[in-house]
């Protein structure tokens, strides 16, 4: 009998599920927990998915965690930086990306903090997430939730939300935002585009996770998130992550 | 056969403040860094600079020589922040166009084919356009779709590190990613090339296979030879990330006081100091 499933491990399971039904496509997933979920997927029900070594290379099998294929694994594909921008150009792609800000239309802020001609603080910059939320679906991960991440508006937009994509006659029609996969929740997105609570990890309570978000929720009962089976639970702890890595972004 | 090899100095003399310079490599990878400090000894000011935003950046933008900084990120890889040029930004210093990557690759685009711009979807919706309202978008002709028209960025000229060179200006790089140096190079009236080691142009093809031959001649005005030239960025196969060296840069970076004695130690003289300098931190890292 496998000992409960932790709460990082019911993370990696949620992030996996973001990636049911996709097809042969480039899984794309920022931080431990997304790339431990796509790899998961990847070994159960996701078997086409494509997995890159977070550089220029396409793994038939992974790198050890959080390596490169320098590192090990084994190569199946060459596709340096520049040849990404024409995979999501494609739509052959779905992204796990991380979020210093999230609102409550799914806008997304990796930008700066602040004023932007003045920010108070500069973070990395919007990146990709402008191309990535107009060319295919966007999924986030947000290890720590808090009112600092989940904010009312976010400081400078970058990946785009529900609310934004009026103006552009049919040019965002490839706009997709999944879920929000958290260390107390996973949120969907309501009819009006706005977050809404789809599940609740267990030993969480709704109440903490309003006292976690800086907007309002429409909260009503909700399920609790779906915990791994036994056979998740042995690929994630024996085959791909032996060293408990996990725990570092979500401790027990 | 024109002989294009010239000294760094030599070469960055061709830069005038004021002008648009692009910088090749990506990140905290196989940056140009030899002409980078080359440029951070000159008086040239007031530059536009268009860069998917390294160690590079930070070092211009701490010495004054960037007026307007075009980027999707500022990164150190291994340290996702560059604290000079959060500092300055935070202080307001520098004018900023922040756009998608993508963005950022489709103007260089639009630069290297001669139009005027290249429409993408990139940046529908965000915070990009509100930021940047020079930016346009525009209706498709063929069906509802409006696409931002991305405007050529026109380079003066670009700054690109590669492994190995000839003395014409063909250039090979033997790592696991072009990044987008003949992108940048084509967008450019002119280009300065620092290569590692400068070759003979028969043996180009003992080191890789000629898909590594990406860039050519007709692109490159100056080659300039910089063993080391990307230090502290990665420069792979011939070496890694000085991620100690990096490490001292950052914690340096973050307090005025040790900036100014890392700037004396490492960047107030000629290459060959800076190489004998850094020699000399790790001999001092592996006695101590």
């Amino acid at each position: 009998m496998t000992t409960e499933a932790t709460r990082a491990e019911v993370c990696v399971v949620a992030c996996a599920d973001t990636y049911r039904g996709v097809g042969e496509i480039l899984g794309h997933a920022v931080g431990i927990i997304p790339t431990l979920g796509a790899r998961l997927a990847k070994l159960t029900f996701a078997p086409n998915l494509v997995m890159s070594d977070g550089e220029a290379f396409f793994m038939h099998t992974p790198p050890p965690l959080g390596k490169t294929a320098s590192s090990g694994g084994v190569l199946e594909s060459w596709l340096p930086f520049g040849k990404v921008f024409d995979v999501l150009a494609t739509g052959r792609r779905q992204s796990i990306m991380g979020a210093s800000q999230i609102d409550q239309y799914g806008n997304q802020n990796i930008s700066l903090i602040g004023d932007r001609s003045h920010p108070k603080r500069q973070l990395i910059g919007v990146r990709g997430a402008p191309g990535n939320t107009a060319n295919h679906r966007v999924d986030y991960w947000v290890p720590q939730h808090s009112t600092r991440i989940f904010v009312e508006e976010v400081d400078m937009v970058s990946g785009v939300g529900n609310n934004h994509l009026e103006g552009f006659g049919t040019g965002l029609k490839y706009h997709q935002l999944g879920q929000i996969v958290t260390n107390l929740c996973v949120f969907g997105y309501g009819p009006e585009g706005r977050l809404e609570v789809v599940s609740v990890h267990p030993g969480v309570s709704l109440n903490e996770i309003e006292e976690n978000t800086g907007f309002s929720l429409a909260t009503s009962e909700v399920p609790t998130t779906r915990i791994p089976d036994d056979e998740e639970l042995r690929l994630i702890r024996e085959v791909l992550d032996p060293k408990g890595i996990r725990s570092r972004e979500v401790p027990e | 056969m024109s002989d294009k090899v010239v000294t760094a100095k030599e070469a960055i003399a061709s830069i005038r403040s004021g002008m648009t310079i692009g910088v090749g490599g990506w990140g905290s990878r196989r940056k140009p860094m030899a002409l980078i400090r080359e440029l951070l000894h000159s008086d040239i000011k007031d530059l536009t600079v268009v860069s998917f935003g390294g160690p590079d950046v930070g070092l211009l933008a701490e010495a004054g020589k960037i007026k307007k900084l075009v980027f999707g990120f500022v990164s150190l890889d291994s340290i996702p922040l560059d604290p000079l040029f959060s500092s300055k930004r935070q202080g307001g210093h520098i004018e900023t166009e922040e756009i998608d990557e993508g963005m950022v690759v489709a103007g260089l685009r639009a630069a290297a084919q001669r139009l005027d711009f290249l429409p993408i979807r990139a940046g529908l919706g965000s915070g990009v356009l509100p930021a940047n309202p020079h930016l346009e978008t525009i209706a498709s002709p063929y069906s509802d779709d409006v696409y931002v028209a991305m405007r050529a960025l026109n380079l003066d000229a670009a700054l690109i590190h590669v492994n190995r060179a000839d003395k014409q200006g063909n250039g090979q790089f033997l790592g696991p990613d072009p990044y987008f140096d003949e992108l940048f190079a084509t967008a450019a009236e002119t280009t300065i090339m620092s290569a590692e080691r400068i070759v003979p142009t028969e043996k180009f093809l003992d080191e890789g296979s000629f898909h590594t031959l990406f860039i050519n001649r007709m692109y490159v005005s100056h080659v300039v030879a910089a063993a080391q030239g990307a230090h502290f960025t990665s420069c792979e196969p011939d070496y890694e990330r000085d991620e100690a060296f990096q490490k001292h840069y950052v914690e340096s970076a973050r307090d005025p006081e040790a900036w100014a004695k890392f700037a004396e130690r490492f960047l107030s003289g000629p290459e060959d100091q800076y190489l004998a300098a850094v020699r000399d931190f790790h001999q001092g890292r592996s006695e101590g």
